[in-house]
């Protein structure tokens, strides 16, 4: 077994492009849960419109990279304020299932062979990404970065990747400290109070909602420009119950929470996968097969999770304060 | 006798139920609200005078609360109209009426509670340009408003005495404390009504004192102040003019004095506390067969 190996896959996935789409994603649900209250269940409906978005706007109309980014955008932002129009008025529930129940349907929807002019049914969509690439300062090549080496195209994703994941956090953290973050925070413990102090509860709501949910049309983009392939079934709810829990671990009403959260929640399977099947390869481990080692690292993320909400339910960057209060 | 000297600076006309005011700020007509079957209020004119401390009271269920509701923009009535210093009120969204100068507090106290007592007290201002989304950016558009809301809000806090509690989570204190904040965030707007809802609801003796004076600090201040309250002692202690609801209707109005000596009020009264009496005895037939 390669413990060298393991440890460099490992470390890898700090700077992978996974961890940094999942990041954005999560980003997004931390600023509709974490300090909206929001529920939102379709965190994947989001990601898959922006990449979606972006892969339609090149391929379908030749448009360039910032034209294809901006439709991605759209998308989502359209997208939120249908969703938002109905359920943001109701209680907190209905956007959780009206936002789960979306997600489902474009998942089929995108998927579909009916669509598949537009989205390429279950073959999805792919190579929308020359035009992106076509800005990488970086010559041809490859690049060491101490224990993991990248191709030049690698390493220019993940830049682009983890500078949007710095520009998302800066600008959450500026936002959540100011005055409009507060009205947010007064909304998720109250809004009827919030209300009763003149503020237009659904019009915070509604910002709140398109503003998460281009977070993580961002996440969504990121996600399918490293392969430059886009298929359906990446956006399956699992991607949103991930999502939920990458923003868990790190503690939800954080900005630091959901990126060390994600780089956590993928190093670890990563260090999982490849432990497991190095041990199944070397016989240690008689009763599993290397095809259930992919499940069963799961089976383990979920062990953890639970083992994170007996001990630390604030996740890790949670203010510990504000949870005895929720008793 | 001084109660009718201010009952005659309130009342315009004769005192009855929906009698018409000198000066009134709020005045409601036709009110109907139906939950199925049932008519919860059903107000037929109300006035309330500007500038004095009125108190609705009335047995539970009575509908004070749920008038509370519609007044506000909160609930939507089946039937009514209502105007608030002359303006239309009906239909209107519970945070327009807040801006318009009609702010409440709730029966339930709704402290924001993971916030700390400095930022509830921050978000009961109004007109923050900070508040919005795209300002809220750029700090030097708000910094300057920011920090005078921040000196008002200290000043009241200190009125209420929880400046020491400046940094507390909400959450932190204690259920009349909580019912000060309410109360002191509510005047951060500085509205020109306040509708307190059972203010006094699980304060402790020793708190209610101040809450009083509070709120009779308020009338001094120019505020009007309209609140639900059960205990008759502090009714007549604090307020100008009392209102008497029963099963949806005003049953009777007036000075705190006279209201009381109503047949009609001690009537509704004497049916929600029959119970309450019946209790008693027992406990002193308990006592005495010991």
């Amino acid at each position: 077994m390669d413990f060298g190996l393991i440890f460099n896959l490992t470390l890898g996935e700090l700077i992978g492009v996974f961890t940094a789409a999942y990041a954005l994603c999560a980003l997004g649900l931390a600023m509709h849960f974490g300090y909206t209250g929001l529920l939102n269940f379709g965190q994947a409906a989001f990601a898959a419109l922006g990449a979606y978005g972006y892969a339609f706007a090149t391929l379908n109309w030749h448009w360039n990279m910032w034209g294809s980014f901006a439709f991605g955008i759209l998308c989502s932002v359209v997208f939120a304020v249908i969703m938002g129009i109905p359920t943001l008025r109701l209680r907190a529930d209905y956007l959780a299932i009206v936002t789960i129940a979306a997600a489902q349907a474009l998942y089929y929807a995108f998927g579909t062979s009916q669509f598949a002019w537009a989205t390429g049914g279950s073959n999805g969509l792919s190579q929308f990404g020359t035009d992106f690439y076509s800005y990488n300062p970086i010559p041809v090549g490859r690049y060491s970065l101490g224990i993991i080496t990248l191709s030049e195209k690698e390493l220019w994703i993940r830049i682009v990747a983890w500078a949007l994941v710095a520009i998302v956090a800066v600008l959450l953290i500026v936002l959540t400290r100011s005055p409009w973050g507060r009205t947010l925070k007064g909304i998720r413990e109250d809004e009827d109070a919030v209300r009763s102090l003149g503020k237009n509860v659904f019009v915070y709501k509604m910002q709140s909602l398109v503003l998460g949910g281009v977070i993580g049309s961002l996440g969504g983009m990121v996600f399918v420009l490293s392969s430059q392939t886009n298929q359906a079934s990446t956006w399956v709810s699992n991607f949103t119950f991930m999502t939920w829990t990458v923003l868990l671990l790190g503690g939800a009403a954080t900005i630091l929470g959901p990126i060390v959260g994600s780089a956590v929640f993928f190093m670890f399977l990563m260090f999982t996968q490849t432990l497991l099947e190095g041990l199944v390869n070397i016989g240690a481990l008689p009763f599993l097969s290397i095809a259930q080692v992919g499940q069963i690292r799961y089976l383990l993320v979920g062990l953890f999770l639970m083992l994170l909400v007996i001990f630390r339910p604030q996740g890790f960057f949670g203010n510990k304060k504000e949870m005895q209060f929720n008793g | 006798m001084a109660n009718s000297v201010a009952n005659d600076a309130i009342a315009k006309g004769a005192i009855e139920p929906g009698c018409a005011k000198v000066d009134p700020i709020l005045i409601a007509d036709n009110v109907t609200r139906q939950f199925g079957g049932n008519t919860a209020v059903n107000v037929a004119h109300l006035e309330i005078p500007r500038g004095k401390i009125t108190a609705l009271i009335g047995p539970n269920g009575a509908g004070k609360t749920t008038l509370f509701n519609l007044l506000t923009g909160f609930d939507k009535p089946n039937s009514g109209t209502w105007t608030f210093e002359g303006k239309q009120l009906a239909g209107i969204a519970p945070h327009r009426v807040a801006r318009w100068g009609m702010v409440r507090t709730f029966q339930l106290t709704k402290a924001l509670s993971l916030l700390t007592v400095i930022d509830n007290m921050r978000l009961g201002a109004q007109d923050n340009p900070g508040e919005s989304f795209f300002k809220s950016f750029v700090r030097p558009l708000w910094a300057k408003k920011e920090q005078e809301i921040t000196e008002r809000a200290d000043g009241l806090l200190k009125r209420f005495k929880l400046d020491a509690k400046r940094e507390d989570y909400a959450a932190a204190l204690s259920g009349g404390q909580r019912k000060l904040l309410e109360m002191a965030r509510a005047l951060m707007s500085d509205p020109k009504l306040v509708m307190l809802d059972e203010p006094m609801a699980g304060v402790n003796p020793a708190l209610t004192q101040s809450l009083l004076d509070h709120i009779k600090g308020l009338k001094d201040t120019g505020t009007t102040v309209l609140f639900v309250e059960h205990d008759m002692h502090m009714v007549r202690h604090i307020s100008d003019w009392v209102v008497v609801m029963a099963e949806g209707k005003i049953v009777a109005e007036g000075p705190p004095g006279d209201v009381m000596k109503n047949p009609a009020v001690i009537d509704a009264y004497l049916g929600a506390h029959a119970n309450d009496d019946l209790g008693t005895v027992s406990i002193d037939t308990i006592k005495e067969a010991n």
